[in-house]
């Protein structure tokens, strides 16, 4: 019999990592927006528009489920999260009212260009934010800066600890991440051979951008975080899993299989997502919260995910059917 | 101070979404019943129809979407000794809304784009699917806030939860009464704002076949959920007469314990006097509604501490407009179902003029409503076990996240309607005709 504690952590990593990787990708698109340039940069926008619209929704429920676990499963941690880390959280929610608004009166609003350039930039723009303050919350909760009370200047108690070359830095990382993942879809979703290989670049530049990234983060990172991620037993199968997932997808991607290509890509960022969770176990927030002290009463974990459980069993067989209709498979048929 | 700014940022983002989400679930069922209507029938007007109202929705339900994920958070950021509290004890009903509220995300996303990729069949069921869904998430979510009325399913012991029952706890007294009150307000709100949209075009062409039928669906949504609405009303008020007696002394604005208490109609309720003049009253009404006895005693404001009481003079006049409003939209649908059973639901102009003038009378009883509920329960934030001063975030200056939001669902506010409007309302067939 597993930990009900351990099932339910490893529940909301599997959510976090859907949000990463569906949730994760339709930000990447908007950067994309702001980023498109060249001779086909509309056609670029009118794919990344056409891609994200009808499902951006239903990958953004992700994140609220992640957040209905952390609330009712560990209530501590959700409390101590939306006290110290208040200020990215509130910048996190400004970039997604932005960029839902946003994106849906780009799309629906009165067909008047400079109304859509406009609502145009206010996407691209949320959605470049938004990734870099959810990744340096999670920086801050790695990073164990966070006060276990709060005593001391406004700056010292709710700014300095989230605000750190390391949280810094892992914000970057998601948000070129992000970028990442959807250059690798866009690629495979291009309406033409000339926006194919746009992205096509863009996803090989963000590709080493990424391992930059990761080595940067793990320089900055403090001597008990960093010895977690290179020295702990699962470590180096992990690294090793990461590594070859990231040559994988840059080959594929320079032999033009877009399809294999979007495979491996997510594989790396699921692997690197594990690699930080399986670092983080067993804190909640690092040096003070584990999770089992965060825990909600052991009944209630259980009814949690009893009704994950079942709430799977209708909900993923309904994403398959919108991901099969509306995916670049489906738009070919 | 940081408590009040904090109620007040709460506030202004609850009264933004409750638009938002009660649009959410009523629209879906318009544009559901009108693409029926096109499959049996084949008018082009339905097809239209089906297909205007669904590009609303699209716009409202993400405004929706995202407004309701800024709430789910808030209650961490605003109230974080709230949500460790009560958290695992409500959680139940959140998590079953997250499902709830995926399924409609997916299946909105399906019936949107799908237009050309689904069969007809297939396309219904996906809006099918958002209405349901849409009904359930707004119920999942409404228990959750009756737990903070009626508080069930755990114990307290030394200041820690314990015994946590999360069936008990949302299956609270209150929740039954809050879930249907809130769904028909939904349906009602929606149905009779779309409809006085139409009956304005029709004012200008009573022929006009599209806002005929726009109408007729509209009116047939909205009105039989206002013409139950104050049976179910009288069934949260007797929730309420039940467990929250401050709630309700101040919602009728009653000071004195007494027998016979009244039924209120107007009247400012005045605090220091701790008497309720310029009332119309109706001797035993308050007594009976509440007790189903014109002789009950009912527990007035004298008898609460002082500091228990909530603001009584917004909570009694958002109660009067709460009830005025209903009632009025109880008559309209009478009306409504004279006209119809004479044939000559297009010939009244009183009728088209009274649905037009009454469009937005539904959101501001939902609003009235919310403030009754949420206003009425304070000081606490969960009755009779936490006071929403003890409940809020230790982070100073409240203000400026308050500012910024402010400045934020004004502007979303103001786009959102002039999206509807250009996008919607003014390319409507009969509207650009002057």
């Amino acid at each position: 019999m597993i930990d009900p504690v351990v099932l339910l952590s490893f529940v909301l990593v599997l959510s976090l990592t859907a949000y990463a990787l569906l949730g994760g990708a339709d930000y990447g698109g908007g950067v994309w927006d702001l980023l498109a340039a060249g001779p086909t940069a509309d056609r670029q926008r009118a794919t990344i528009a056409r891609a994200i619209g009808p499902v951006w929704e239903a990958n953004h429920v992700w994140f609220i489920v992640a957040i209905v676990i952390v609330f009712t499963g560990f209530p501590r941690a959700f409390a101590e999260i939306g006290t110290y880390l208040h200020v990215p959280l509130l910048l996190v929610l400004i970039g997604i009212v932005l960029r839902g608004s946003a994106f849906v009166f780009r799309a629906y609003g009165p067909p008047d260009p400079r109304f859509d350039l406009f609502w145009g930039r206010v996407f691209a723009g949320a959605s470049t934010a938004t990734p870099l303050f959810l990744g340096v919350i999670v920086g801050a909760i790695t990073e164990g800066r966070l006060p276990a009370a709060g005593t001391g200047s406004f700056a010292s108690v709710f700014v300095q600890p989230w605000l750190t070359p390391f949280s810094v830095s892992v914000g970057i990382f998601a948000l070129v991440m992000f970028g990442y993942l959807a250059a690798v879809y866009l690629a495979l979703e291009a309406s033409d051979p000339d926006e194919r290989s746009a992205f096509r670049t863009r996803a090989l530049l963000s590709g080493v951008a990424v391992g930059v990234l990761a080595a940067t983060v793990l320089v900055l990172a403090n001597s008990e975080v960093r010895s977690g991620l290179i020295a702990s037993p699962w470590a180096v199968p992990l690294h090793v899993a990461t590594a070859a997932s990231a040559i994988a997808g840059f080959c594929l991607l320079w032999l033009r299989h877009y399809q294999s290509a979007r495979l491996a890509a997510a594989a790396q960022v699921s692997f690197i997502l594990w690699g930080w969770a399986l670092t983080q176990y067993p804190y909640a927030i690092r040096p003070h919260l584990t999770l089992v002290d965060a825990a909600a009463p052991a009944n209630v974990i259980v009814i949690l995910l009893q009704i994950l459980g079942v709430g799977a069993v209708i909900l993923l067989p309904s994403l398959l059917y919108l991901f099969r209709i509306f995916g670049p498979r489906g738009q070919a048929a | 101070m940081d408590v009040l700014y904090a109620r007040w940022q709460m506030g202004l983002s609850l009264a933004f979404h409750i638009v938002f989400a009660v649009i959410g679930m009523a629209m879906p069922v318009m544009m559901v019943a009108a693409e029926v209507a096109w499959l049996r029938t084949r008018r082009p007007e339905y097809l239209d129809l089906a297909k205007r109202w669904a590009r609303g929705t699209a716009i409202l339900f993400a405004v929706g979407a995202v407004s309701g994920t800024v709430l789910s958070l808030e209650l961490g950021l605003l109230w974080p000794t709230f949500m460790e509290f009560a958290g695992p004890v409500i959680g139940m009903p959140f998590s079953l809304e997250g499902f709830a509220f995926f399924l409609e995300a997916i299946f909105l996303g399906l019936y949107l784009y799908g237009w050309d990729k689904l069969r007809p069949q297939a396309h219904v069921f996906a809006g099918a699917m958002v209405s349901l869904a849409g009904a359930l998430s707004g119920a999942f979510v409404v228990t959750a806030n009756a737990w903070m009325n009626t508080p069930t399913g755990f114990r307290l012991v030394e200041g820690r939860v314990v015994e946590v029952d999360p069936f008990a706890a949302m299956f609270n007294p209150a929740a039954g009464g809050q879930v249907v009150h809130m769904l028909l307000a939904a349906y009602a709100a929606v149905g009779v704002a779309v409809a006085g949209i139409h009956a304005r075009l029709l004012l200008r062409d009573t022929a006009h076949p599209f806002h005929r039928r726009a109408f007729v669906i509209a009116l047939a949504i909205g009105l039989p959920a206002a013409l139950v609405q104050p049976v179910s009303g009288d069934w949260a008020g007797r929730v309420v007469a039940g467990t929250q007696p401050a709630k309700l002394a101040a919602l009728e604005g009653q000071f004195a314990t007494e027998a016979y208490a009244p039924i209120r109609i107007g009247g400012i309720p005045d605090v220091d006097a701790r008497e309720t003049p310029y009332a119309l009253e109706i001797s035993g009404g308050l007594s009976f509604l509440a007790h189903g006895d014109p002789s009950a005693v009912v527990t007035g404001l004298s008898d609460i501490p002082r500091e228990l009481w909530p603001p009584v003079a917004a909570v009694h006049l958002a109660f009067q407009v709460m009830v005025t409003i209903g009632g009025w939209l109880s008559f309209l649908a009478l009306w409504a179902a004279v006209l119809w059973w004479r044939g000559k639901l297009f010939e009244s102009r009183a009728f088209l003029s009274a649905s037009f003038f009454s469009s937005t009378l539904g959101f501001i009883a939902v609003e009235a409503g919310w403030m009754v509920t949420e206003l009425g329960r304070q000081p606490w934030i969960v009755q009779g076990v936490m006071r929403t001063s003890d409940a809020v975030t230790p982070m100073p200056g409240l203000v400026v996240p308050f500012v910024v939001f402010t400045i934020i669902y004004l502007g979303l506010g103001a786009v959102v309607v002039t999206s509807i409007r250009r996008t919607v309302l003014e390319t409507a067939p009969g509207a650009a005709a002057r």
